[in-house]
């Protein structure tokens, strides 16, 4: 199939996508007693952890911030990353049933789990919009970016799911290997350290070769008045998620027509 | 007119094995750097260069052993995966049913599986919308439209499925064997509602192995065996070729040498099976609720420790009735000597319904080792009898199983007893 007829499966089946994203939801919703605070409590904890053993023992540089400001700002973004590829990376071995009874763009299956994530998302991130109330920290041009990188943060979601979706199908040990990835990547990210301290140009361009490199420290920069946005890591981190994002989607598209056999 | 499915020279290769299955992996990219591909244990053609035409509007059965192809053919036509080889061609808005309920979540209620269900199945919502209500009549569950699913019944789940699967309303239905489960009256239902998508001039691919279905709702059937299209034609016609490779009815039993699809290494092999009543005369004997022995011929290549024998009884619907091993029962034998021996299953009362029943036999050893595996190889045409000495109620239209039980009135006392 060419690409673009790929993309016009995916568009005829999008009511299915949209049923699939609210049965996500729904499941999810339904599931958990604590609903849709469990989208909450997980950054805070991190952030509480994060705050007492980096802010007041190892006293971290925190770029100018209070520390609990410092961490959240970046963890909303990456928390819904992680769950976002974690669910999408399981998708297609989640709904063995689905893939080999009907037929319709597989894809539609890691798609709705990273869009579903966004709900989570959103609780998070009006939290964050009361801390920076409460932090009293004034508006800036800066903030117009959170829906640019949003959709970043999105697209390479979407590419790091479909890759792993698809690996996961292939390799049976990749089940073992995503949660170490993400654990992984999650140091390997601005989370409790940050980007502005690393001052060797080599060192940052390297650091924001990692597509969230620059994106998450581009959130966390874009609510703090003392250090403005680095738009070269996040120019390298965007051209990196589009390159992610188009290779998984290569993958995925690839392998996809044996799915049903291997699974 | 234009023909509504076009399969040309399909195949399709499996690979097995435990390698290709469970693939990790560490060891591929070990096995790119060492620059030796990693070797693939062993493949099956589950379908070879097979080739048909379907006009729009044609019912057609597709028949088969188990195993032989039919589940994979209508998995290629419905693009659930690909063929090797080959190419095909759907016009038209395709449903395919291989399973009833498909998506089905236990968390979700009767209503929205639904509409989950519904678009799985390529409904629209504003479909669903205005089917909803025929949907909920036709599986009957009103009541429970707003509880979860996992409160309800199995047989209330499998009809929400299939009340869904009825209301489709796709140019090309693809149905596979879904008639196998439920009740006789739910299966009475689907028939019924197979009938009218017949009626309704769609084109219809339908598995079965229900060979009264297949003859009383298809024009047309064909007929695959390991992968290739044995006989294409009416439908009638290809089912009487279908049963004629059956073990061939003689005097002293049912060959079973020339029966197709069997699998296993042959290091022993069914010859023959024949039907014994009680005192060992040949005929027509199998009796509703009357002794049956099965005595099953073998001939062994070599001396085999340990094997183990096993029958299987199923309906024409394909419901397995019992199944029955020399393990599960308890009996060992310690060995089979190379040459021609026979194994008796004794059956003190044949409790079945008179009717059709299929009956499949395995040679296995541990491990597993499979030596002869032969699926419905034999039919069992059990006959009436006057079991419950009323002369009355032992028919096919009373079910599967004749059980052996009488009725009183509780004291003891017989009825019109003061």
């Amino acid at each position: 199939m060419k690409r673009s007829e790929w993309i016009g499966e995916f568009w005829r089946y999008r009511e299915l996508f949209l049923f699939l994203v609210w049965r996500e939801l729904k499941v999810r919703y339904k599931q958990t007693a604590l609903g849709a605070s469990w989208a909450l409590l997980q950054p805070l904890l991190t952030m509480a952890v994060f705050t007492v053993i980096f802010g007041r023992y190892a006293e971290l540089p925190r770029d100018g911030l209070a520390y609990p400001l410092f961490f959240f700002s970046v963890l909303v973004p990456w928390t819904y990353f992680a769950s976002a590829l974690t669910n999408a990376g399981n998708s297609l071995v989640a709904n063995i049933d689905l893939l080999t009874k009907v037929y319709f763009p597989r894809a539609a299956l890691p798609a709705s789990a990273v869009l579903a994530g966004l709900l989570d998302f959103a609780v998070a991130f009006l939290f964050l919009a009361g801390m920076l109330l409460y932090y009293a920290v004034p508006p800036s041009l800066e903030m117009l970016l959170w829906p640019l990188l949003l959709l970043l943060l999105v697209l390479l979601a979407l590419g790091a799911g479909m890759l792993f979706a698809a690996l996961n199908v292939n390799f049976r040990d990749v089940k073992y290997a995503l949660p170490f990835v993400v654990q992984v990547w999650m140091f390997a990210s601005p989370t409790m350290w940050t980007l502005n301290s690393v001052e060797e140009p080599r060192w940052r361009v390297l650091a924001a070769l990692n597509p969230l490199g620059g994106v998450l420290q581009a959130f966390r920069d874009s609510i703090n008045p003392n250090c403005p946005v680095d738009w070269l890591s996040l120019g390298i981190s965007a051209a990196a998620t589009l390159l992610l994002f188009l290779a998984g989607g290569a993958y995925f598209q690839k392998t996809e027509r044996t799915f049903a056999d291997l699974i | 007119m234009a023909r509504a499915i076009e399969v040309s020279n399909v195949s399709k290769l499996y690979r097995l094995g435990e390698l290709y299955k469970h693939m990790m992996l560490r060891e591929y990219l070990m096995s790119l750097l060492r620059r030796r591909p990693l070797q693939v244990d062993d493949t099956i053609w589950a379908l070879r260069d097979v080739s048909f035409g379907i006009e729009a509007g044609e019912v057609v059965g597709l028949i088969g052993r188990n195993g032989a192809g039919k589940s994979t053919m209508l998995k290629v036509i419905s693009r659930i995966t690909d063929p090797t080889a080959g190419s095909y061609r759907v016009t038209g808005k395709v449903a395919s049913l291989l399973e009833v309920g498909t998506g089905f979540h236990q968390e979700l209620t009767g209503r929205e599986n639904i509409y989950l269900n519904g678009s799985i199945l390529g409904m629209h919502k504003r479909e669903i919308d205005g089917k909803l209500d025929a949907i909920v009549a036709f599986a009957d569950v009103a009541r429970f439209l707003d509880t979860p699913l996992k409160r309800y019944s199995s047989g209330m789940k499998l009809r929400l499925g299939f009340a869904v699967a009825a209301h489709l309303d796709p140019d090309v239905l693809l149905v596979d064997e879904v008639l196998a489960v439920g009740d006789a009256g739910f299966q009475k239902k689907c028939l019924s509602a197979m009938r009218e998508l017949q009626s309704g001039g769609r084109t219809v691919i339908f598995v079965s192995h229900n060979m009264a279905a297949v003859e009383n709702l298809c024009s047309r059937a064909i007929w695959i065996d390991q992968g290739r299209l044995v006989r294409d034609g009416e439908a009638r016609e290809v089912i009487r070729a279908y049963f004629a490779t059956f073990g061939e009815a003689t005097r002293d039993g049912i060959g079973l040498d020339a029966v197709a699809g069997r699998q296993g290494n042959g290091l022993v092999r069914f010859t023959r099976i024949e039907y014994l009543s009680a005192d060992h005369e040949h005929g027509p004997l199998a009796q509703s609720g009357q002794h049956l022995t099965m005595r099953l011929h073998y001939r062994a290549a070599q001396r085999i420790p340990d094997p183990h024998f096993g029958v299987k009884i199923s309906t024409e619907m394909g419901t397995t009735v019992t199944e029955v091993s020399t393990w599960s029962t308890g009996f060992a034998v310690p060995c089979v000597e190379p040459g021609s021996g026979a194994i008796d299953l004794v059956i003190e009362s044949l409790n079945l319904m008179p009717g059709r029943y299929y009956v499949s036999l395995w040679a296995e050893g541990m491990g597993p080792i499979h030596y002869d595996v032969l699926d419905r190889c034999a039919i069992l045409d059990v006959e009436p009898s006057n079991y419950y000495g009323s002369g009355r109620g032992v028919e096919s239209r009373y079910g599967i199983v004749l059980l052996p039980c009488s009725f009183r009135l509780p004291g003891g006392k017989g009825p019109g007893a003061a």
